[in-house]
Parts: C-alpha cells; structure tokens; sequence
C-alpha cells in the first residue's frame, strides 16, 4: 500500500508542468520515481478510476486526473460507484476514515 | 475600524464550471444565486476595501501531504489562476494583484500568537477563483489568501480556527488598510465521491443556525468523525466559516442558502456578518 504515493503522483501531474510533460511522454518512465505496487500502477494506467477511488485516492485529485483521460464529469461520477462494486469499499485515505471504508453511495440509492 | 466587511460564501468548481448542466427546471433558482452573489460584491464595494483577506480550504494545489500547514498566508506581489483547466472551471486564467507589504505587516502580527506558515508563491484554485469570480470580477482588488487545512488530516482542529480568527481580528485592527474578510467553504457535501450532489438539509440548517447567530461553542463542537458522517468531507471546510465569525464577532445580517442545484454539489451558501 503506497496511497501517499500514488496521491503524489497525481498531484504533480495536476499541478507541475514538467511532470505532466513526462505524463505525455513517456508514463513508465515517470511512475518509476514513485514508489508503487503492480495493482496501483496498473489502476493509474488503465486508468480504473473506480479502484483508484477504493485504493484511497482522493476526489479533488481524482477528479482531474480522469479528464486526462477524456473521462465526462458524469462517467467519473459512475465509475467510482462501479469502482465499488467490483472492488469493495475504499481501504484506505479519507474516505475510510469512518464505517470501515462504506460508500455512502449504497445508501443513497 | 479596519475590518470593514465579513462574509462568507460557497466556492465549489461547478458554480462555475457546470453551470450549463443545471436542469431547465432550476435555471432560475441558479440565476437567482447569481444575482445574490453579485449583491454581496456591491455590499462589499460599498465597504471601500483595500484590500481582500480569502480564508479558504485550497483542494492540493500549494499544498499537499509533504508539507501541510495548518495555516498559511499569502505574500506575493500577484497570484495567478485557476491552477484547473480553464474549460474545466469556467474561468479563464488571470493574474490577480496581492499585497506583499500589508501581508509582511500582518503575517508578523500573526505569527506572534499563531504558527503561520507564508507563502511568496500562490496559485488559487477553485476555492478562491471561483468567489473572486463573482466578488470581484475585474480582479484589480489586492487579495492576500489563507488557507486553513481543511482536506488532508490530521486538520487543523476547529478550536484553532476559531482562535486564528480572533487573531486575525486583533492584526486587522492594527493596520490602517480597510479589510473585507471572506470565507469561502462548505456546508455539507460529498464533492467529487460517488455521492457527489448529496446535501444534509438539517445539518446544513443546524451549522448554518448556529453561524448566523454567532453561536462559535455550536460551530467548534462536531468532532471530524460526526462531520464527515453527517457532512461529508467538505463538512470540513466549516473551518473557514469558523474563523471568518471569530473575527466578525457578530450574528449574520444577510444570507442566502439553496440546496436545489445538486449539479453544483453544495447547498450554495452566502452569507454576511455584522462587525462588533
Ligand atoms: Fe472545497
């Protein structure tokens, strides 16, 4: 588990130009530099926002990292509930500060 | 008296950024919101300020978990925004006036009895370019911006906030600069989770109760777990709410509150305070 890095990561390809330009280059060889596990580079590649939402990262960093990707305000919104069912509740970060990690997406439906 | 104007209002992205999503049934009431905006940039202009103080809760765009103040203060000559794709937001990017000078003076002041972290270099996020957008449009007003940890925790505990208010209060009274003070945060809501929209009416009617009746033992006594249960994690944002009535020292006399444009997610929020 490397939350923080992987936070980290998407941090700086929001917010620092010449990251973001290794972004668009060469991805590989930018996510050698953080310190990753095999199922969190393979969610920030694919991307699958949904099990990068259940790894722990969170929304205000998530939600401009899938228009990277040409992900619609209402396709992030889904894919994070989808993220959910295929992968259970999110385990770590902010959102699973209380209630073992629960969305409060079930209840809302 | 130098603190010649505090409010507060609502900064979430989608006020401007999706603001074309609004359903047809609801372009009024978000018209409506509009036009209570920019009656609050008149209040304010009729204050004659010289400058605008923004205590907001930035979303990881100076700061992030390698290095988090619990209060930060701008310093720069200029800010540039929104650090978000321009498309995004609904804002074009611009470059917005501070004042270092008056900073230095009140950063001093500050740090003698809060540690206050400064910053030279600033990019505003929607937190704060989204309430300029409307508060001051022209941007030719110098803003020196705040920023309270509001998102990653450990946060800055509310009781904090509220005694970083008082402080700025005692530093606004020192300078001769005539000061509008603006928080910009919450209420309740889920922004950017897959709850995103959800609004809590009661809790929301509950803060919002307690605010405009200058009730700071209500406003600093949720624990992070009751708010972000009942609020969500913008809940945490009450932060600057907080602050923002520790400095005024007094109840709302003017406020608007519609929770009836959940594309906006968040029950968009304004509000002003009396100055005692
Ligand atoms: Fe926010």
């Amino acid at each position: 588990m490397s939350l923080y890095y992987v936070q980290k990561l998407i941090y700086q390809i929001n917010r620092d130009e010449n990251i973001r330009r290794r972004f668009d280059e060469n991805f590989n060889d930018l996510l050698v530099d953080y310190e990753l596990s095999d199922e969190e580079i393979h969610a920030l590649k694919k991307p699958d926002i949904g099990l990068l939402y259940v790894l722990g990262v969170n929304g205000q960093l998530l939600m401009h990292y899938a228009p990277l990707f040409g992900i619609e305000w209402f396709d992030y919104l889904a894919a994070m509930k989808q993220g959910i069912e295929e992968h259970g509740p999110v385990r770590a970060g902010l959102y699973a500060m209380t209630g073992g990690g629960k969305s409060f997406a079930k209840e809302n439906e | 008296m130098p603190l010649v104007y505090a409010g507060v209002c609502s900064h979430a992205p989608g006020i401007t950024g999706r603001k074309h999503l609004v359903d047809q049934a609801s372009l009024s009431i978000r018209d409506e919101f509009y036009k209570k905006f920019d009656e609050m940039r008149q209040q304010i202009e009729s204050t004659r300020p010289d400058a605008m103080v923004v205590v907001a809760a930035e979303h990881f765009a100076n700061f992030f978990m390698d290095n988090m103040p619990a209060f930060c203060m701008g310093m720069a000559d200029f800010y540039d925004g929104p650090i978000e794709d321009e498309k995004w937001l609904g804002i074009a990017k611009t470059r917005i006036p501070g004042n270092p000078e008056l900073s230095l003076r009140l950063i001093k002041s500050i740090m003698q009895e809060v540690d206050l972290a400064y910053a030279q270099e600033w990019k505003f996020d929607h937190g704060i370019i989204v309430p300029l957008h409307f508060l001051t449009p022209k941007y030719n007003l110098p803003v020196i911006p705040v920023n309270i940890n509001c998102q990653g925790p450990p946060l800055t505990p509310l009781h904090r906030a509220k005694i970083f208010g008082e402080v700025l209060r005692r530093t606004f009274d020192e300078v001769p600069e005539r000061i509008a003070l603006i928080g910009t945060g919450g209420i309740s809501h889920w922004p950017c989770t897959p709850d995103s929209g959800k609004i809590n009416h009661d809790w929301d009617a509950r803060f919002l109760n307690q605010f405009l009746n200058h009730d700071l033992k209500g406003m600093t006594s949720y624990s992070d777990e009751e708010t972000y249960t009942e609020a969500g994690q913008g809940g945490f944002e009450i932060r600057t709410f907080i602050t923002v009535s520790a400095a005024a020292n007094g109840p709302g006399d003017w406020h608007y509150y519609t929770a009836e444009l959940p594309v906006f997610a968040v029950g968009c929020t304004l509000a002003r305070l009396m100055i005692n």
